[in-house]
C-alpha cells in the first residue's frame, strides 16, 4: 500500500491544474505586458486568474499581488508593514512564537535593523490567547502577524476574532494563511485581514507560486524592483501558467472543501484514537481546532526519523519534527513552542493525510505506526530506563 | 541521491548485534536524549577478546546504523585493536555519513570507547 500522508509538506497537483498549466505552455506564451494579440491573450487570463483568486477570499483583483510563493509573500507583507510603520514612528511588532520560518527569520532581521519583536505564546493546545494579544498591542506596535493554522500541529487560531482586535486598535493584521487557503473558508473583509499570504503547492496547485493580498489603503514595499508587472509592486515577468494552475487548483479545493473536510476530519479523529492506544504517547496540539488531515503525535523514547523511514519502507510518507530530520540541533520549535521538552519532541510524527484517504488505508498507517513504535521502543536505551523506572515518564 | 548509503539504510533497517548482554564485563552509554542521540554498548570479553557485544541505540537511522557497523567491526577483535576503532572507520565501512550525521559514528566511537574503559576498570579492581 502507498500512502501519501505528507500533505502539509507539498501536494499533488490536481488534474485541472495540470491541465491548466500545461495548456497555458501550449497556447498562451505571450508575455502579458506585449501589446500584440499573443500578449494581449496572457494579459487576460492574468486578470482573469486575479479575479477568481480575489473572489475567492473576497478581496478585490487590485489587492492581488501574485508572488512565487508562501515564503516571498511572508517576506512582503512583514516587509511592507514594517517599512510603512517606521515612517509613521512605529517599529513594533507582535506574532507568535510557532510561526513559519519565513515569518521568524524575517521578524529576526527587521529585529537586528530596530524593530522590536512580541512574539506571544502559543500555549499547550497550540492556539493563542486574545487577551494576552490585545494587552501585548502598544501605541508603536504596527503589525501583529499570527498564521492561520500552524503547519506541524495543524492548530487553527481565531482569525476573524485577531482582526476586530488589531482593527480596534488600528493595527496591520497580516495572516500566513500557507496552509489555510484552499482548506478553510476565508473572507478577508469579514474577519478583518489586512494582508494574506498563500501558496500553490498545499492546495494541490504548483509549486513556486502563490500570492499575497494586500488590503486597498495599505501601499506594498517590494521585494523585488524592476519592470511594471503587478502595479509596479512585484517585478518580474509574469509566472503565467503557473498562477492560471493555482487558479484551477483553488477554484476546485474551495469547491470541494465542505465535503473534504467533512470526510478528512472523521478520518483524523479516527487515526488519532488509533495511535492514542500506543502508551506514553500524545497528541501534539488541540484535538479539535485543527486542520482535518492534520494528526501529530509524540512517542516517548525513541527519535521521529526512524519512524519516518521505517514508516516510508512500509509504503507511507511522513514528516516529524526531530532535530535528526531537519539537520538542526533543536528539534521543532513548534513542538518546544507547546510546551513538549526536547526528548519528546525529538519522537514526534506528522501525518497530514489527503483527500482521498480512505478508512482502510488509516487503519493501516495506526497497525504500521504502532508496529514501527514498538519495534523502535525494543532497542532504546532510553525506553528501558522508562520501562525500568530509572527515568520517570513524561507521556503518562 | 539518497540520504543515505545502501549500507546505511542495511545496517538501520536490519541492525546487526541488537540487544543486551545480562552479564557484560563492559558496559557504556554515551549522549543524551535533549540531543536525540543515546547509544548503549555491552561487551564480553574473554582473555582480552570481544567475543559478544549488543548495543541499544536511541536516535536516528544513522545513529542506529552506526552503532551496528561498530559492534561488527569490533567483534572478535583484542581489546587494544577496538580501543584503536575511529569514527572515520566506522563511517567509511558504512559508505560515508552525510556531513551533519557525522556525529552519530563519534557516538559510536566513543560508546566503544566508553564500553571498553568500563571493562578495564573493573578488570584492574
Amino acid at each position: 500500500m502507498q500512502i501519501y500522508a505528507d500533505n502539509a509538506a507539498t501536494t499533488k497537483m490536481s488534474e485541472a491544474a495540470v491541465e491548466a498549466m500545461t495548456d497555458c505552455m501550449r497556447n498562451v506564451y505571450g508575455n502579458p505586458s506585449s501589446l500584440y494579440r499573443l500578449g494581449q491573450k496572457a494579459k487576460e487570463k492574468l486578470e482573469e486568474a486575479r479575479e477568481e483568486i480575489a473572489a475567492v477570499i473576497n478581496a478585490s483583483p487590485r489587492e492581488i499581488i501574485f508572488t512565487s510563493g508562501g515564503s516571498e509573500s511572508d517576506n512582503q507583507a512583514l516587509l511592507t508593514a514594517a517599512l510603512n510603520g517606521r515612517k509613521n514612528g512605529k517599529t513594533h511588532i507582535i506574532s507568535s512564537a510557532f510561526e513559519h520560518h519565513a515569518i521568524l527569520h524575517t521578524l529576526n532581521k527587521l529585529e537586528k535593523n530596530g524593530f522590536e519583536i512580541t512574539l506571544l505564546p502559543v500555549h499547550e493546545n497550540g492556539i493563542i490567547r486574545l487577551d494576552e494579544l490585545e494587552s501585548a498591542i502598544r501605541e508603536d506596535t504596527c503589525l501583529v502577524t499570527v498564521m492561520t493554522a500552524n503547519n506541524e500541529i495543524g492548530t487553527i487560531q481565531p482569525i476573524a476574532e485577531i482582526g476586530e482586535i488589531c482593527k480596534k486598535h488600528g493595527v496591520v493584521f497580516h495572516t500566513d494563511a500557507v496552509q489555510a487557503v484552499g482548506h478553510l473558508p476565508i473572507d478577508v473583509k469579514a474577519q478583518n485581514i489586512d494582508m494574506l499570504s498563500a501558496s500553490a503547492h498545499k492546495f494541490h496547485g504548483p509549486k513556486g507560486t502563490g500570492f499575497l493580498y494586500v488590503r486597498k489603503g495599505i501601499i506594498p514595499q517590494n521585494l523585488i524592483e524592476g519592470g511594471a508587472q503587478e502595479r509596479g509592486k512585484r517585478a518580474g515577468t509574469e509566472n503565467l501558467p503557473g498562477i492560471v494552475s493555482m487558479t484551477a487548483a483553488l477554484k476546485e479545493a474551495v469547491a470541494g472543501m465542505e465535503q473534504n473536510n467533512a470526510h478528512m476530519s472523521q478520518i483524523r479523529d479516527y487515526i488519532i484514537s488509533g495511535l492514542s492506544e500506543i502508551p506514553h504517547s500524545a497528541l501534539n496540539g488541540d484535538p479539535k481546532q485543527r486542520l482535518a488531515g492534520n494528526v501529530n503525535f509524540s512517542f516517548e523514547g525513541i527519535e521521529g526519523e526512524g519512524i519516518l523511514l521505517l514508516l516510508d519502507q512500509m509504503g507511507i510518507s511522513a514528516s516529524s519534527g526531530s532535530a535528526c530530520t531537519s539537520g538542526a540541533l533543536d528539534p521543532s520549535h513548534v513542538l518546544l513552542a507547546i510546551g513538549r521538552i526536547h526528548d519528546v519532541a525529538h519522537g514526534s510524527l506528522r501525518l497530514s493525510v489527503g483527500e482521498d484517504i480512505t478508512k482502510e488505508e488509516a487503519d493501516y498507517i495506526i497497525a504500521s505506526v504502532k508496529k514501527v513504535v514498538e519495534y523502535l521502543r525494543s532497542f532504546s536505551p532510553v525506553w528501558r530506563d522508562l520501562t525500568e523506572g530509572k527515568k520517570e515518564f513524561i507521556l503518562k | 541521491m539518497a540520504l543515505y548509503s545502501d549500507k546505511v539504510m542495511d545496517h538501520f533497517l536490519q541492525p546487526r548485534n541488537l540487544g543486551v548482554i545480562e552479564d557484560a564485563d563492559g558496559v557504556g552509554e554515551v549522549g543524551n536524549a535533549k540531543c536525540g542521540d543515546i547509544m548503549k554498548m555491552y561487551l564480553k570479553i574473554d582473555d582480552d577478546i570481544i567475543t559478544d557485544v549488543k548495543f541499544e541505540t536511541f536516535g536516528c537511522a544513522s545513529a542506529i546504523a552506526s552503532s551496528s557497523m561498530a559492534t561488527e567491526l569490533i567483534k572478535g577483535q583484542r581489546v587494544e585493536d577496538a580501543m584503536k576503532l575511529t569514527n572515520k572507520a566506522v563511517a567509511e565501512a558504512l559508505d560515508g555519513l552525510p556531513a551533519y550525521k557525522m556525529h552519530c559514528s563519534v557516538l559510536a566511537e566513543e560508546a566503544i570507547q566508553a564500553a571498553l574503559e568500563d571493562y578495564q576498570s573493573k578488570k584492574s579492581n
